[in-house]
């Protein structure tokens, strides 16, 4: 499996993080580097093993379904890089 | 009393019970020390007010008999936890002027308990990282150095400030967290314990989280009994992290007795790696006779998995951060980068991801991105917890055969020079390859210095233990410290 700069570009716009042109190539070759380490992985038989979920087995507790937290609008948009009238505020997303 | 930044949790605990101190005073050396101490890098929020604040209700707490283990104690907590009212960054440019509207459990237990927070302390961006290179801060230094010789070594990482802070003397102990080996390899690297504890442990909320399967917060202290101590405080059950474990914090510290005769200890075969430094061998020997000779039994074991960890968790961890990571989209929190004329929603988000996170945090999401995609997801990401389901098996097998604790190196090496492994991803991945098989297994693992190599830099060792057992792992442990008498400082240069 090898990384081109086609697939380097799509995984770029899949984490939404902009690399320029130019530095695909060298991203590409990182990704072959890292991907030819994990390749390892691919010699052993594991068709008769379940994946592993829980790293320690236990059951979720539950809990009632109701509110517990709330109301607390000021202190979550006191860290938004910009809060307009009591919402995120963000750039147009309709066009 | 002179040198108060030297003293141990339970030293300052004791000085302070007895009035020879005060906690004001304990807080105030620390804070000089910190401020003579920018050379290292570890401390990169400083919050003497909080410290002040916090030590004098300490020194009533103790006054008036109400005074837990870490009351009065100043301790320094790593960036990566969310602290009320305090830049909590994970070392991030992603993250700059985000303060918390609220405390991490972990942080908060320690706060309650009347812990003195000195400030935060540096790191590898979001933890990824294991030379501490990779913080928005610039690098922590080793306090330790070749003998001879000028050139700066990497505290390890990613806990790497807190290493450097804890080892320097900086604070009498410090927060730390391991989702690879970040607390057992920088412990390692500076001389100093690390206890990564069973996952589920530590609660994980308000630790801004890296890969939440693997993540696991712990204490790095100057003692075995230190991390007991601090250890305790830091865990018990949390009702907002449904990962953590509602099970009983014993008393750690009333289990350390040293005696550890008929203790089965499991040498694993395969951490005996190609190329592995004459030092690191001789360590490990050692210690092999060091807990024989305190009356355990010890057996070779195989572990026949281990060479698929690092490969597994290199697939599984990147998948977690990847997803972990996507709400650093400069809405809610953090940075935002300045968008051109016409830009949309969606530039906003690519740009702010590319300006906000380091190279290696890029690196990482976008390999936890491709290996979660469409047609890659049961080539990579299934199969990689497949392989954790066999490496978890394999411990499982060695403690039902009757192994009580597993001992192996902490690291391939000593403390590297800072700027030397950075450029290759793979080689400084390799750093993790005697830990990182303990967080996939969700185990306690305990990081040990015993020994010094022939350039005068401090080794450890570290023991593995079995679920929930971290008062029996630290019982060896205590065992392995009293044994190796490791007392080695490093020569102040800072």
């Amino acid at each position: 499996m090898s990384i081109d700069r086609a697939t380097a570009a799509k995984v770029a716009k899949l984490a939404r993080i902009k690399v320029e042109d130019a530095d695909l190539p060298a991203l590409a070759d990182e990704f072959n580097a890292i991907l030819g380490f994990i390749e390892q992985l691919q010699e052993l038989d594991v068709d008769d093993v379940e994946p592993m979920t829980s790293v320690t087995p236990m059951r979720l507790k539950r809990r009632e379904d109701v509110v517990t937290d709330g109301d607390q609008q000021a202190k979550i948009l006191s860290n938004a890089p910009d809060a307009r009238e009591g919402f995120f505020a963000v750039p147009k997303v309709v066009e | 009393m002179s040198d108060l930044t030297k003293l141990t949790i339970a030293d300052a605990r004791e000085a302070l019970r007895k009035g020879e101190v005060t906690s004001v005073e304990l807080t105030d050396a620390c804070l000089k020390a910190i401020d003579a101490a920018d050379a290292l890098g570890a401390f990169v929020h400083k919050t003497p007010e909080i410290a002040m604040d916090r030590a004098a209700a300490a020194d009533l707490r103790i006054k008036a008999g109400d005074a837990p283990d870490m009351c009065g104690i100043p301790v320094g907590i790593k960036d990566l936890f969310c602290t009320e009212g305090v830049a909590s960054q994970a070392a991030s440019k992603i993250l700059e002027g985000f303060k918390p509207e609220y405390e991490s459990t972990v942080s908060g237990q320690l706060r309650d308990a009347g812990a003195v927070m000195l400030g935060k302390l540096n790191m590898d961006e979001f933890a990824m990282g294991s030379s501490n290179e990779t913080s928005v801060y610039g690098n922590a230094v080793n306090p330790w150095k070749v003998e001879g010789s000028n050139a700066g070594l990497t505290p390890g990482g990613s806990s790497g400030g807190s290493a450097s802070a804890v080892a320097a003397d900086l604070c009498l102990a410090a927060t730390g967290t391991d989702t690879g080996g970040s607390i057992r390899q920088p412990a390692a690297f500076t001389g100093i314990v690390g206890l990564k504890p069973t996952y589920g442990r530590c609660s994980r909320w308000g630790i801004v989280a890296f890969a939440s399967s693997l993540d696991q917060a712990g204490p790095m202290t100057k003692t075995v009994r230190d991390a007991a101590i601090m250890g305790r405080a830091m865990m018990g059950h949390d009702a907002k992290d449904s990962t953590s474990a509602d099970l009983a914090v014993p008393d750690f510290e009333a289990m350390l007795t040293g005696d550890i005769r008929g203790q089965v200890i499991g040498i694993p075969k395969e951490y005996r790696m190609d190329g592995m430094p004459d030092a690191i061998e001789t360590l490990w020997a050692e210690g092999r006779k060091m807990l024989e000779d305190a009356g355990a039994v010890i057996r070779d074991i195989s572990l026949p998995h281990t060479k698929y960890a690092l490969p597994a968790y290199y697939v599984i961890a990147p998948a977690e951060a990847s997803s972990n990571l996507a709400r650093y989209d400069g809405v809610r929190f953090g940075y935002r980068a300045k968008l051109a004329q016409g830009d949309g929603i969606t530039e906003m988000y690519e740009k702010t991801r590319a300006e906000g996170f380091g190279d290696e945090v890029k690196r990482r999401v976008m390999i936890g991105t491709y290996v979660l995609s469409a047609g890659f997801y049961d080539a990579y990401y299934n199969r990689a917890r497949k392989v954790r389901a066999l490496i978890k098996r394999d411990f499982e097998d060695a403690f039902n055969q009757g192994i009580d604790a597993i001992l192996t190196p902490a690291t391939p090496s000593a403390a590297f020079e800072l700027g030397k492994e950075v450029s290759d991803p793979v080689e400084m991945y390799l750093n993790d390859v005697f830990t990182v098989t303990v967080n996939l297994a969700g185990l306690p693992g305990l990081a040990v210095p015993t020994g010094l190599d022939a350039r005068g830099l401090p080794l450890g060792l570290q023991l593995i233990g079995k679920p929930w057992e971290e008062g029996a792992l630290l019982n060896v442990g205590c065992a392995l410290e009293r044994s190796a008498g490791f007392v080695a400082k490093p020569a102040k240069w800072w």
